[in-house]
């Protein structure tokens, strides 16, 4: 098998590309090049580590949820504890890696766009941390739903744009973060949250979550002497499960599932399930499956999580899709609530609705491998900033109960 | 229907041998208001000396444009229209004897088929499409389907566009190369870049025949101060919200003042 865990772009197969306008082109290749150079300069590399091992917290935590096993068809099952990272996901990894870039480029502002609020409460922090200026744009239907994340970003200093055009989700914070950059080049840089968007992002991105799955791979084989038979974790531009995946990709024996956010249901028409209900086109920058209508216009997603509720997804899933190195399925709103739940109840552990997404998943794979299977889930966030929607959800709060 | 409509290159090239400054060159999206009132307001564009018609296709995810594109794209496909809408503005400025062309973001060319759409394109009389989020890096299906029906590949450059990038965007250019003056998105903007004049005349000395600018211009006097160094001034979002508040009538008159300008 070929090293899938080196690919690096542009392309992966035939996605991804820089399908994106010229003005920014040159700001893209600034970017490469000091990202390749820093892959390789001790300074950057050690600065990184430093910041990885003293302010994320890492390397995270490989926790085994023996009592959720039970609702896996008794597997064993080891959660990536990214929920345990300073700020509460996985997306710091990310946000660190490319404020240092930006710093370097000598970039006095940052952008970023978010949909749950996790990756902009990571870039407030990091540009917080390293003395920049940061913008966040960030959907009004997610701004209300994801109200204390943006009350996150404000105290840390970040200046928080609520998005009212389009469907006033993820895609439309993102178009509007590329509006911003475009006018501000010369002094921001756009610190895209995920492995989406032109070239090298995809690649850059997926360099700074990888240290996920070379953690992960370490301590399964540490803790049952052997590699996991199936990782799962969730996909919404995918850049948890990019992260996690890596890793494994060379294992033919490593089984490896993607869940994306099915809605409603995937035949409702109300969901973010790209694999089932989309397919190729371009945008945001690159080539890969998206959620449109015949003539090319994106149609919008819905999923109860913000963060998966992208009609687009990173071009390397693209990929790794029609070569069926990576199954994709879809879990509906139901099952990922429950799942919420259930981890909650059975560990002590309330996970974000977008990575119990990925729960849901391994319960499906658990009961379909059996008991002498090991799963490997990547527990991407924790569930703090969803308790509005899971107490509306499952009716937690006391009626006529005001918060002061 | 068989006829190949006007190229931009033929053009332009009749609006300097005419003794006039530069081409002026008017953006409106296909299905603002309606069908069928964008396709008067384009016909009545070549009506009042607008030379090239530059009929946009509305997108869900129009991340090059400012507000007023935006509201009038998301108002078209409010509407419901569709990508061949864009055929029949097309036919209609050819027949009123304008220059059209298509700039539409690249996904709507993509799924209608880049083949077929440059074969409808052309059959419909159209000269070529601007594409703003397609660089020649990418577009290699789009050139050897625009090579087959002789369309105008109108790609943009920017003036943060390398000598390199320069030079390969008017090696795979035809018809005219698209400057944007500034950096940022389409809007009405009180100045016109200075940057606008620089690239330009980088453009010439990587030797492209003709360039023309878009991004700010809404006035007589900024098409005038355009039309001195540029082969075209680009018009669009003054237009729309000319459109949007006076109709017809007042896109009327905004294009006979914008042409003064160009004379």
């Amino acid at each position: 098998m070929t090293d899938l865990s080196q690919e690096n772009g542009p392309y992966f197969g035939s996605y991804g590309g820089r399908f994106f306008p010229e003005a920014l082109i040159p700001a893209l290749d600034e970017i490469e090049e000091t990202w390749r150079k820093s892959q390789v300069d001790p300074e950057f590399t050690q600065q990184l580590l430093d910041l990885q091992q003293n302010y994320i917290g890492r390397p995270s935590l490989l926790t085994e949820a023996t009592r959720f096993a039970a609702h896996c068809g008794g597997a064993r099952v080891f959660l990536k504890r990214e929920d345990l990272n300073h700020t509460g996901s996985h997306k710091i990894n990310n946000a660190v890696g490319q404020a240092l870039l930006a710093k370097r480029m000598g970039k006095t502002r940052v952008i970023a766009e978010t949909g749950a609020g996790q990756h902009g409460v990571a870039a407030a922090t990091a540009a917080a941390l390293l003395d920049m200026e940061c913008e966040v744009y960030m959907g009004e239907e997610d701004t209300q739903r994801q109200a204390l994340n943006v009350a996150r970003m404000r105290l840390l200093g970040a200046k928080v744009n609520s998005v009212s055009n389009g469907t006033k989700t993820l895609k439309d914070a993102m178009n509007e973060a590329m509006r911003d950059w475009v006018a501000n080049v010369e002094n921001t840089h756009y610190i895209i949250g995920t492995v989406a968007g032109p070239h090298p992002f995809p690649a850059m991105v997926r360099s700074f979550q990888d240290i996920i799955g070379v953690e992960a791979r370490e301590q399964i084989q540490n803790a049952v002497g052997r590699l996991p038979d199936a990782v799962c974790a969730c996909v919404g531009g995918g850049s948890n499960a990019m992260g996690l995946f890596a890793a494994f990709l060379a294992d033919p024996e490593v089984k490896i599932f993607g869940f994306e956010a099915g809605g409603d249901g995937v035949d409702s028409g109300r969901h973010a399930a790209r694999f089932s209900g989309g397919r190729p086109g371009v945008l945001h920058g690159s080539a890969t499956y998206i959620l449109q209508n015949e003539d090319g216009q994106t149609q919008g997603s819905h999923s109860i999580s913000a963060g998966l509720d992208y009609p687009s997804v990173g071009p390397e899933h693209s990929h790794l899709h029609d070569i069926q190195r990576v199954t994709y399925e879809p879990v509906v709103d139901e099952e990922a609530m429950e799942a919420m739940q259930l981890l909650s109840r059975s560990e002590g552990i309330i996970p974000a609705i977008e990575s119990a997404h990925a729960l849901a998943g391994a319960m499906r794979i658990g009961r379909e491998l059996g008991s002498e299977a090991v799963l490997l889930v990547n527990l991407s966030g924790r569930g703090d900033k969803d308790m509005t929607t899971a107490a509306k959800w499952f009716n937690y709060f006391d009626e006529g109960a005001v918060q002061v | 229907m068989t006829s190949s409509g006007p190229r931009t290159g033929t053009t332009l090239d009749a609006v300097a041998q005419a003794g006039r400054k530069a081409a002026l060159i008017g953006y409106l999206p296909v299905g603002f208001p309606s069908v069928a009132g964008s396709i008067e307001a384009m016909v009545e564009l070549v009506k009042s000396g607008v030379d090239i018609i530059e009929v946009g296709m509305p997108y869900s995810d129009p991340g090059m444009d400012g507000p007023v594109i935006q509201r009038a794209a998301e108002q078209g496909l409010a509407a419901g229209v569709r990508t061949s809408d864009i055929f029949s503005a097309v036919s209609a400025v050819a027949e009123a004897g304008g220059t059209a062309v298509v700039m539409s973001y690249w996904n709507i060319v993509l799924q209608y088929g880049v083949s077929a759409f440059a074969r409808d394109l052309d059959s419909a009389g159209g000269g070529g499409i601007i594409t703003p989020d397609l660089i020649p890096d990418e577009a290699s299906e789009w050139v050897s389907a625009s090579d087959e029906f002789d369309l105008d590949r109108i790609f943009l450059a920017a003036p943060s566009s390398t000598p390199e990038r320069l030079a390969t965007i008017v090696d795979a250019s035809r018809g005219f190369v698209y400057a944007a003056s500034t950096m940022g998105v389409t809007g009405v903007r009180s100045e016109v870049d200075n940057h606008a004049r620089e690239l330009v005349s980088r453009l010439k000395d990587a030797g492209a025949p003709h360039a023309c600018v878009g991004l700010g211009v809404s006035t007589r006097e900024q098409a005038a101060e355009v039309a001195e160094y540029a082969d075209g001034v680009i018009v669009g979002s003054a237009l729309v919200r000319a459109l949007d508040s006076g109709g017809v009538s007042g896109i009327a008159s905004l294009a006979a003042e914008l042409a003064e300008g160009c004379a």
